[in-house]
């Protein structure tokens, strides 16, 4: 018999069937892997990654929410990184920006370092947090199931939405998007604001 | 407070005429007057930060959507930066903080010294144009020019407005 809190979900095939349904979605990645996630489903100009400033992801997403509020912005991070960020939880909940959705892909652990445990794997509730904090729905993903329901959720309900994927720790190739943080910056200005990105 | 407080008035018109969007803060008392005007015009995004590193995400999000940013905070908050700065400066992200200094001009509490005096190097150190200022008929015109390194020629400055401008804080103050 199989528990609800069994984990089975694999990162990249999660990520990848997030992005499949992106259109002209706006996406932020944090550092390590969910920046190897989004590059191995494939590099796109409206991709900002972070390669480092761990903790910021979320926090990019809710300027450039603001900045762009007839546009979806998804940030797709990791566990770790958003524990660095708690604040900005409370932070993004208090602008209530309806166009912003986070996903933090949740494999309990430091992907980059070691495989540490994070605070999650000792019973952290990230989307609790979220729901505490006043997002406007918040959950947390387990299975296929839940996958498929909530990838409507993530791009087209009102926000901020906050969805946690718990996520194997089966590893998974590196795959290395541009890293140049200059150029991913006016890469992804030049796709979103065309004539305007060099003003 | 706020009635001695008119070169707010001035950096705010600065700010409007730079075409700052985004006014990410953590409060300040330095910065009460300025915190407010932002958030009275309709046409301004303040954003309330738990803590500043908060605001160094935001300002870089902002110009990725097309938009200018400012971030205001206290010297203590520029040590919370220090990591976050990185990106402003990997990204070449043009970025502007007017920075109201504490620990620097007839400090009373010894705990905000060290962050106080560590400000300007810290942020050298980590690639910001520093601007110093000392006295109040000089502020509105350092932040123009600052605004104008930071967003046309996108670089990332601090403009540091001294105690001696804010006025010293005492003992028996509302706020430590």
């Amino acid at each position: 018999m199989t528990s609800r809190r069994d984990i089975t979900l694999d990162r990249r095939a999660v990520v990848a069937r997030i992005l499949r349904d992106r259109g002209d979605a706006l996406l932020v990645t944090g550092l390590g892997s969910t920046t190897w996630d989004a590059a191995a489903a494939g590099d796109h100009t409206n991709n900002f990654y972070l390669w480092g400033a761990m903790g910021g992801a979320a926090m990019v997403g809710l300027g450039l929410a603001l900045a762009q509020p007839q546009r979806r912005v998804l940030v797709i991070t990791g566990d770790g990184e958003q524990l660095m960020g708690l604040g900005g939880i409370a932070t993004i909940a208090v602008q209530r920006p309806s166009n912003l959705s986070l996903v933090v892909i949740d494999n309990e652990s430091y992907g980059e370092t070691g495989m540490q445990d994070t605070h999650t794997k000792h019973g952290v509730d990230l989307a609790g947090i979220a729901t505490a904090a006043g997002f406007a729905r918040s959950t947390t993903v387990y299975n296929d199931d839940e996958l498929e329901a909530s990838v409507p959720v993530i791009y087209q309900q009102t926000g901020p939405i906050f969805t946690v994927v718990k996520v194997t720790t089966t590893p998974a190739a590196t795959v290395l998007p541009p890293r140049d943080g200059a150029y991913l910056k006016n890469r992804f200005r030049q796709s979103l604001l065309r004539g305007k990105a060099a003003e | 407070m706020t009635d001695t407080q008119p070169w707010a008035d001035e950096i705010f018109d600065v700010l409007k005429q730079a075409d700052v969007r985004q006014v990410a803060y953590v409060p300040d008392a330095g910065h009460i007057r300025l915190i407010e005007r932002s958030q009275n015009d309709p046409t301004l995004k303040t954003i309330a930060l738990t803590t500043e590193e908060e605001g160094i995400g935001i300002i870089a999000g902002a110009w990725l959507g097309g938009e200018r940013g400012v971030l205001l905070m206290q010297s203590s908050g520029v040590g919370n930066c220090i990591n976050m700065l990185a990106m402003i400066q990997e990204c070449r992200f043009p970025f502007l903080t007017l920075v109201t200094m504490r620990g620097q001009w007839g400090e009373f509490n010894p705990w905000q010294v060290p962050m106080g005096q560590g400000t300007k190097p810290v942020l050298e150190n980590m690639g910001i144009i520093v601007q110093p200022v000392d006295t109040a008929d000089t502020l509105a015109e350092t932040v123009d020019a600052a605004a104008r390194l930071a967003f046309d020629a996108y670089r990332a400055v601090a403009v540091l407005i001294s105690q001696r401008i804010i006025g010293f804080k005492n003992w028996g103050d509302d706020q430590p």
